[in-house]
């Protein structure tokens, strides 16, 4: 009795690490991206559905395998993001917010609504790579060795960006020119080089994620909408803007809603607003925002 | 003439600063501009540096007519600000807000004498750039760009809030770069200090540039200058 419930909180633990992850990474976009341009960007769900379809099309038209899609997805998304960003985007450099949340909600909207077109709302299967198939028995639980992978891969990605950001020559251009861009700019940095570079790093994030979800959610038009609303709410309670807040809380809320589906299933959908309302009251900044 | 500034107007939104500024830098110079509080002083520094939307006129540097360029490719020339507000990034320690403007030229002093001149720097490296004082966040904003190789300073109101001695310590260093070869475009308030360091003045009212003199003239013009300031 005892070990078949704690085989479950460990299962649990493991989805929830698996979420964290995916928050982790789509939060960590959001923030670079936010800290930038100064844009909310509704569309990330979206991209990081492109992501996943990215990689399915790679494999069944191209034959191209998932290793592969690892890298070219994330750069050809965030290709895209670029021209993006170039297009449309830019023009709204200095209006407020909301310009950037509608824009970037219309094309979200836009572009789940041409894949469900053609490909429904069921979804795609996308098979696990022949290297991570299996898994290993620990003892109190098996460990899938492709979610392993997911959980381990995601963590390195989101500490090499955070080192990136905080620790380096390049990582300094970007801190300073989200305070003053028009001072780094004048001190010879090309700026807006820099920004559409980010939108289409953070972007490339996302898709990312959307890639090492493939095999797990399989590949679905509407499965970047469904998890980007609990995005929001990670990247609103870790605090605007903040690198390591994001991935901190981006994991430890996957973690806390895997536990919340073990001690009290009901709760599992809205623990992560109920602590967001309650972050929001303590500290409207987030946790680890700046004022 | 290292710059050569003709028929100088600028805009900020609807408003219309500058109405024609007319001036010029040779190399190797200390010029500076004076003037009372919205003068055009400030905006005239931002416009030749290129980080002022709607500017007409001319903006002569090293042969080049800057007039069209971006902030960024104007730096390229070899121009460098160091803005009133100082413009120290908090989400930068001292030693990365020290080496953050990349080099655009040869030629530019190397760190051990920028920490030369500025010794509470060097000890402070690793401080958050705004949790140093005052004096210290002019000598961080004055230091960064002396790396990168731009030929002519523009420093706005480097004394500004600063206590006499610290003060004295920014003039000894104008003069050392001076020295050096460094051509400097000041904009002062404290004209007492501005006669220690420049060779000639600029005087600005409205938006345009309305007399100029010689350090060596000074004496002479003394009356009309307090006129001109209201001091």
């Amino acid at each position: 009795m005892f070990n078949i419930s704690t085989q479950a909180l460990f299962a649990q633990l493991l989805v929830g690490l698996i979420n964290g992850s995916f928050y982790a990474l789509l939060s960590l976009g959001l923030a670079v991206i936010f800290g930038m341009l100064n844009i909310i960007n509704f569309a990330h769900g979206a991209v990081y559905m492109m992501g996943a379809f990215c990689a399915y099309f790679l494999l069944n038209v191209f034959d191209i395998n998932y290793w592969v899609a690892l890298i070219l997805a994330p750069l050809l998304i965030g290709g895209l993001g670029m021209a993006l960003e170039r297009t449309m985007l830019q023009r709204l450099a200095g209006l407020d917010h909301l310009y950037g949340l509608l824009l970037t909600f219309g094309l979200a909207l836009i572009i789940q609504g041409v894949f469900q077109n053609y490909f429904g709302s069921s979804g795609l299967p996308y098979a696990i790579p022949q290297q991570l198939t299996g898994g290993q028995n620990l003892g109190f639980m098996f460990l899938p060795n492709y979610r392993a992978w997911v959980v381990v891969f995601s963590l390195t990605v989101c500490l090499a960006t955070w080192f990136a950001i905080e620790k380096t020559k390049l990582g300094a251009y970007l801190r300073a020119a989200t305070e003053n861009p028009a001072l780094v700019r004048a001190f010879g940095v090309n700026v807006p080089r820099m920004i559409t570079l980010t939108y289409g790093f953070g972007v490339g994030l996302a898709a990312l994620a959307g890639v090492l979800s493939a095999p797990i959610n399989q590949v679905r038009p509407l499965m970047g909408a469904d998890l980007i609303i609990v995005v929001f709410a990670v990247v609103v309670i870790g605090g605007m803007g903040s690198i390591m807040g994001s991935i901190v809380t981006g994991f430890a809320l996957g973690i806390l809603e895997g536990l919340t589906k073990y001690f009290y299933p009901e709760a599992s959908n809205t623990v992560v607003f109920v602590i967001m309302a309650l972050v929001l009251m303590v500290k409207p900044n987030g946790l680890f925002g700046r004022a | 003439m290292l710059l050569d500034v003709k028929g100088l107007q600028a805009w900020y939104g609807e408003s219309h600063i500058l109405h024609g500024v007319d001036f010029d830098v040779c190399e190797g110079e200390v010029v500076t501009l004076l003037g009372r509080n919205g003068a055009g002083k400030t905006t005239t520094l931002k416009s030749i540096m290129g980080m002022i939307g709607k500017r007409t006129g001319s903006v002569v540097f090293d042969g080049h007519q800057t007039i069209g360029l971006t902030s960024d490719r104007i730096a390229h020339l070899g121009l460098a600000i160091c803005p009133e507000e100082r413009g120290i990034f908090s989400s930068l320690n001292v030693l990365e807000n020290l080496m953050l403007p990349p080099q655009v030229r040869p030629g530019g002093l190397p760190v051990e004498q920028i920490f030369d001149l500025f010794p509470n720097l060097k000890e402070r490296i690793n401080s958050q750039g705004t949790k140093l004082s005052g004096g210290e966040q002019q000598m961080l904003a004055i230091g960064r760009i002396l790396r990168t190789g731009a030929r002519l300073l523009m420093l706005d109101e480097p004394t500004e809030g600063l206590a006499p001695v610290i003060i004295q310590q920014i003039g000894r260093t104008i003069a050392r770069l001076k020295q050096q070869g460094f051509t400097i475009l000041l904009v002062e308030q404290n004209f007492r200090f501005a006669s220690t360091v420049a060779d000639r003045f600029y005087v600005m009212e409205h938006g345009r540039v309305i007399d100029a003199f010689a350090t060596a003239d000074l004496a002479a013009n003394m009356d009309k200058l307090h006129d001109y300031l209201g001091v």
